[in-house]
């Protein structure tokens, strides 16, 4: 694997706690554990935590990935990866590409989200392929919509859009396309130009 | 870096590479001896392949020794296109990705547009959702079982597949004024009361179906010929089933009974009285014989949600959510009814300005993100939904079902015969309108 996990940040005596916005203590016990869990395997890896409509997000460092991951799977029993996916956050956060991965816990139906946030520039992020096989697909399509490179995916090619398709659709500065057309004549203008009220 | 997937045996270019287009069957023969490895396109305009599925197939003689998957040829971008119409539009958007559950579609998405207002549908709308989710999970299994039985030579199966299909169109028709595709959900609640016969109509589906259903079964349940073509064929156990992401039926025949109506249940789905059927042969077999199965404990729910009906709103009380359009379905669907018609036009310009700036601009969501995933008849369908504030989603990501449990068809076929693929394919069940979205 080309995962080195060698420059990662190491578990300390003391590590600095990620903030934590939104009530923990709203979660059942599972959920507590597997934030307490993925900050030991994780340590300073751990940006932040937020709970949100009774939803759990662990925000991460690239670089912690998969060690969090790891833990997940096997301490915390998160055997399905249900989804993995992207998030262009262009304006909002500076590391405007997010991917965004949804694991299930079967045996205790329990689901945690973790974040993982880098620039356009270096749209790197370790792949989770050999954690959960079924990340394939969705890497690739993760992949292809926003352009992240997965490192250590077994083939990354392009799944949705043709092989020799240029830029990656899903970015918010990638347009959606159409034409104007013509209505009772009047010109509607295509779905981006109209009104936002934004 | 080493292929993890890559088959046993010589690489794919290595010695000689046939590719038959047709029109070069002197050429394939010609080959010399020996050299049987044959690369075939099956696909993406084939019978047998759900749609516009390409399949890579490396054949030595009948027996397919790798099996690669190409998709996207059904790629339309509605997540994008989310992006860019308000929160009600998404509805008719979704609801076109899995063309053959076009409601589970419709009410993930408007559960997981409720969770971000913190809202919750009144509970005879979200007694109908249930109600005609279960009626289409049915209809959606007997378009499997008709197209399964066509293509493993069963034409009886497929018309009568097709056939009580053709009841349950009816019914949603006469509902939501539309056969599929039917953005009858919305954030909310749902666009309309049931229609006067309804009830009625439902009704008699189930004083119908139950016997139907034993039909089948006596058509093929005991058919050597289906039998043999299915028994044994599209072995995928739980360990590759949980490591490949597949939900869904194949899950349930390799002994797993996760359902999410059960294990995280939406909707009131913890209320109703209906089992998990599950099998351990982890074929194709058992997955038609689930599949039979979960067509009766569905009809005990629409039993059940038939009984529980009571009068009561199908939208929240909001005016700032639900539309003001008191819609009616007319001779040509569903449309505006005339009373609010004439109210709007001729008597209260308050009444119009709001239905225009609700209808135009649409209501706003607070930012956050959730994720809610229900069953649908292929698995997990789960919505990745991020809202920024405005009256449009930031990001709609769909979890579809088919298209994670797409990945495991070459577990399902390399090694077997280029026949049995044909089944194990079919068994999955792919929709690729939802694969490629």
């Amino acid at each position: 694997m080309t995962n080195d996990t060698s420059g990662m940040p190491r578990h300390t005596s003391s590590p600095r706690p990620a903030p934590v916005l939104g009530a923990l203590d709203e979660l059942r016990a599972w959920a507590r554990g597997a934030v307490d869990a993925v900050a030991k395997a994780a340590g300073e890896g751990v940006e932040k935590v937020v709970v949100d409509r009774g939803e759990l997000t662990i925000y991460l460092d690239r670089s912690a990935l998969t060690a969090a991951a790891q833990v997940l799977r096997d301490e915390l029993r998160c055997e399905l990866l249900s989804s993995l996916s992207g998030v262009d956050y262009l304006g909002v956060d500076e590391r405007r590409l997010h991917v965004v991965y949804h694991l299930t816990s079967m045996t205790y139906r329990e689901r945690v989200r973790l974040e993982v946030a880098v620039t356009v520039d270096d749209p790197h992020v370790p792949s989770v392929v050999d954690i959960w096989p079924t990340a394939d697909w969705h890497e690739r399509e993760t992949y292809d919509f926003f352009g992240i490179v997965f490192d250590g995916h077994p083939a990354l090619t392009r799944i949705q859009m043709p092989d020799d398709w240029e830029g990656h659709p899903q970015r918010k500065d990638y347009p959606l396309g159409g034409v104007p057309v013509e209505y009772h004549g009047a010109q509607i203008a295509p779905p981006e130009d109209r009104r936002a009220w934004a | 870096m080493s292929d993890v997937y890559a088959p046993p045996g010589p690489a794919l270019d290595e010695g000689r590479v046939i590719t038959v287009q047709g029109q070069d069957w002197d050429e394939v023969f010609g080959a010399e001896v020996g050299d049987e490895r044959i690369v075939l396109n099956m696909g993406p305009q084939h019978p047998s392949t759900h749609g516009v599925l390409r399949l890579v197939l490396e054949l030595e003689g009948e027996s397919v020794i790798s099996c690669r998957l190409v998709v996207g040829y059904l790629h339309t971008g509605i997540e994008k296109t989310t992006e860019y119409r308000n929160w009600v539009q998404g509805t008719t958007l979704v609801t076109r990705m899995d063309y053959l559950s076009p409601l589970f579609n419709e009410t993930a998405y408007c559960l997981a547009v409720e969770k971000l207002l913190g809202i919750e549908a009144p509970e005879r709308a979200t007694v109908i959702r249930v109600l005609l989710m279960e009626l289409q999970r049915i209809a959606s299994h007997l378009v499997w079982l008709a197209t399964t039985g066509l293509e493993l030579g069963a034409l009886s199966i497929m018309l009568y597949g097709w056939r009580e299909r053709e009841l349950i169109l009816d019914v949603l028709e006469m509902i939501t004024g539309l056969r599929m595709n039917h953005a009858y959900v919305r954030p909310g609640g749902v666009a309309v009361d049931l229609p006067a016969g309804a009830e009625e109509k439902i009704r008699e589906f189930l004083a119908i179906m139950p016997e139907r259903l034993d039909e089948y079964e006596d058509l093929l349940s005991a058919n050597p010929i289906w039998v043999r073509r299915t028994r044994g064929i599209g072995y995928l156990d739980l360990t590759g089933c949980v490591a490949l992401g597949v939900t869904g039926p194949l899950l349930r025949s390799a002994g797993y009974d996760y359902d999410l109506r059960k294990a995280e249940p939406y909707c009131g789905y913890e209320t109703y009285d209906f089992d998990v059927p599950t099998s351990t042969d982890c074929d194709v077999y058992s997955r038609y014989e689930l599949r039979m199965q979960e067509m009766r404990e569905s009809l005990k729910i629409v039993r059940q949600a038939l009984d529980r009906l009571r009068p009561g709103p199908v939208m929240v009380a909001d005016k700032k959510i639900a539309w003001p359009s008191q819609l009616a379905l007319g001779p040509d669907g569903l449309g505006n009814s005339l009373d609010h018609v004439q109210r709007i036009m001729a008597d209260s310009m308050e009444a119009l300005i709001h239905h225009f700036k609700l209808v135009t601009e649409g209501f706003r969501v607070p930012a956050g993100q959730v994720y809610v995933p229900i069953e649908s008849p292929r698995g997990e369908l789960g919505y990745h939904v991020v809202a920024d504030g405005s009256n449009r989603p930031f990001r709609v990501h769909v979890r579809d079902p088919s298209f994670v449990n797409l990945q495991a068809v070459p577990a399902l076929v390399e090694g077997g015969l280029l026949a049995d693929l044909i089944a194990a394919v079919a068994s999955v069940d792919p929709v690729m309108g939802g694969v490629d979205r």
